[in-house]
């Protein structure tokens, strides 16, 4: 993905969506999996990291994009990482204002958003070289594609490991949770085993491409 | 807490809330480093003097901080040091043994954004551990950091000659074997914890 | 025929000065940002701590509707505010405005990593009569259950803590039995399956109790007058 530079895109519908799916930073570009896997043992957790996670890299992305033309190249990561950490010291109290529960909850995690590969990664990749509109809607898809997988593992593991979503019991008095769910190494498992199952749709997208490929040269 | 002995502070850094398989830091250089045991030895080498040099400076921040009545600047405060602790490291590395900067790449830079080298400043802060246990914590966390590497390291190397099937090959078999090790490190809990 | 050949242009160097500039603006920038955040949600923070604190004190002691801070110094308890420093106990006081009893903090490492808890001490009747965790990383269904089983928690509706006779600690220490060998009142019935994480508990409210309760008994007196 090498970026020509000087070249700035339009806003298409695809700027958000790609961080979704095709590009989404957790389970495609395999960065951000500390918070993956430490806050999802519960879905309000994930939900809330997700949210948090998003908020700084929206507003830390739009300030990089504002300042991009001031930033002498060779200064630009310690600015970016002065800018991420000013808006994750904002989100630490925030969250702290809303519930000092779900802070506790969330740990040390909230402040380790500064060193969330994702949000470095989208400054230095997209934010600097990126007009205002397009980073906001970028940053807000990724954000989302972030969320999106912090979820993924929030419910599988909160509905096997506590047997419940949102707090809410799912099952009767008798089910006997998976409690190893819950615990670090049912973290890594679900974690690996939704990567198994994205690897497993794209071989077999891929064997399909190559597949009608192989027909249209026998066809034409 | 006060009271913790330097032996079981390290104890409990290494192995039994173990940085990666307990806490869930690090994980992008355990999946990135741990492909051959001779880069996970030299980027556990280069985590544990980075962790002393940072555990160092939050000590020395948050004592400043606390006496200026300026704590809301801490995680500032923290990252930045960080980041210069390890562009030091790449300059001490790169002059000193540049075999050893070529074979690291990319990953040394990336030290910084290690979330063990933050957590640990934090966790330090939280536990209100002295200038002592806070060195310890540090030897503690990145020893353990480097287990984990190794331990990886040496099953990744072994992993290479199986047959595995396309699926599962990469990230999702590598988070599998972290997950067995994980459930394998849990044993240690309890280690050195009650007094009877 | 000339060969050319081009130098190539050397990378420009960027001087001091902008870079200077730049990280100075972000700086302040962010300085002034994170101060404005701080100085709004600060009183926020202090009331929702306030209010986290005082369930978790009338938790510990059943019946106490208004609570007190006080500071426990090398000379005694001091009332909480006038910068004194040491560890916090709450006297949480009945609608009347008597004196129900204090609730203090204690803490051990458990099965996994360190335990926090608050114990609620009756000094009318000289036993502990509340246990809550505050914070734990306990083994959910195993070690979390020192809050949550009922037979366990039964073990604080009145557990014995009278002082010896020369008032400076516990006459008989608080310890943890074998899940079933409770005999004295002293003594706390473990859970079966989770000893580890009961005895953090015994142990986090013996230590606690040798040094807390000796300074209420002394200065009950304050306490007692001390209902908001």
């Amino acid at each position: 993905m090498a970026d020509l530079p000087n070249t700035t895109e339009d806003l298409t519908p695809d700027t958000f969506v790609r961080g979704l799916w095709r590009e989404n930073p957790v389970f495609v570009m395999l960065l951000g999996m500390c918070p993956v896997l430490a806050v999802t043992n519960s879905t309000v957790n994930a939900i809330a990291m997700g949210l948090a996670t998003t908020f700084v890299l929206v507003c830390s992305s739009l300030l990089v994009s504002l300042l991009r033309h001031w930033i002498p190249k060779q200064v630009r990561i310690a600015s970016y990482i002065v800018i991420i950490a000013t808006f994750v010291t904002i989100v630490d109290y925030g969250i702290q204002a809303i519930s000092l529960e779900l802070y506790a909850a969330l740990g040390a995690f909230i402040q380790l958003i500064v060193v969330n590969c994702v949000i470095l990664g989208r400054a230095e990749a997209y934010a600097s070289k990126q007009r205002l509109h397009t980073t906001l809607v970028n940053s807000l898809g990724m954000g989302f594609g972030f969320t999106l997988a912090l979820l993924a593992l929030g419910t599988v593991r909160e509905i096997l490991g506590s047997g419940s979503i949102l707090g809410m019991p799912l099952f009767g008095e008798s089910f006997q949770p998976w409690v190893v769910m819950i615990l670090p190494p049912g973290g890594f498992f679900v974690l690996g085993t939704w990567l198994l199952l994205f690897n497993w749709l794209r071989l077999r997208r891929e064997r399909r491409v190559l597949e009608q490929a192989g027909v249209a040269a026998n066809a034409g | 807490m006060q009271d913790e002995s330097l032996y079981l502070i390290f104890l409990n850094a290494a192995v039994v809330n173990n940085f990666v398989l307990a806490l869930f830091l690090g994980i992008c250089p355990f999946l990135g480093v741990s492909a051959k045991k001779e880069t996970a030895w030299n980027m556990g080498l280069a985590v544990i003097f980075v962790m002393l040099v940072s555990s160092t400076s939050a000590y020395g921040i948050n004592w400043l901080l606390t006496e200026l009545d300026l704590l809301f600047l801490r995680l500032i405060c923290f990252i930045a040091v960080i980041a210069s602790a390890v562009q030091l490291v790449e300059m001490f590395v790169k002059r000193y043994s540049p075999a050893l900067f070529r074979s690291l790449g990319i990953f040394l830079p990336l030290i910084t954004t290690n979330c063990a080298i933050l957590g640990l400043a934090l966790f330090q802060t939280a536990k209100e551990y002295d200038f002592i246990q806070s060195l310890v914590y540090a030897l503690g966390a990145g020893g353990g950091f480097m287990l984990a590497l190794m331990l990886m390291a040496g099953l990744r190397e072994k992993l290479a000659l199986a047959r595995v099937p396309s699926v599962s090959q990469g990230a999702a078999m590598t988070l599998m074997l972290a997950g067995l090790l994980s459930l394998a490190f849990m044993g240690f809990a309890g280690l050195g914890g009650s007094h009877g | 025929m000339s060969v050319q050949v081009d130098t190539p242009a050397r990378s420009e160097r960027t001087p001091a000065w902008p870079m200077l500039r730049t990280l100075a603006g972000i700086a302040t920038l962010s300085g002034l940002l994170v101060v404005l955040v701080y100085q709004v949600t600060k009183p926020i923070i202090a009331e929702n701590e306030r209010i986290l604190t005082e369930q978790a004190v009338f938790e510990v002691l059943p019946e106490a509707t208004s609570k007190a801070d006080f500071i426990l110094t090398e000379q005694g308890l001091v009332r909480a505010g006038e910068g004194a420093s040491g560890v916090t106990v709450y006297a949480g006081y009945k609608a009347d405005g008597r004196l129900r009893g204090v609730a203090f903090p204690g803490a051990a490492r458990g099965y996994q990593d360190l335990i926090q808890f608050l114990f609620g001490y009756d000094p009318a009747c000289e036993c502990i009569v509340g246990s809550k965790v505050l914070r734990s990383t306990e083994t959910p269904g195993l070690g979390d259950k020192i809050d949550s089983d009922p037979a366990f928690l039964r073990n604080f509706e009145a557990l014995d803590a009278r002082l010896n006779a020369q008032g400076t600690g516990l006459a008989k220490p608080i310890e943890l039995v074998k899940h079933g060998t409770k005999s004295e009142p002293w003594e706390i019935d473990g859970i079966s399956g989770a000893t580890i994480s009961g005895k953090a508990v015994a142990r986090a409210l013996n230590d606690a109790a040798q040094r807390v309760l000796p300074a209420i008994r002394q200065d009950l007196a304050i306490l007692s007058d001390g209902a908001p």
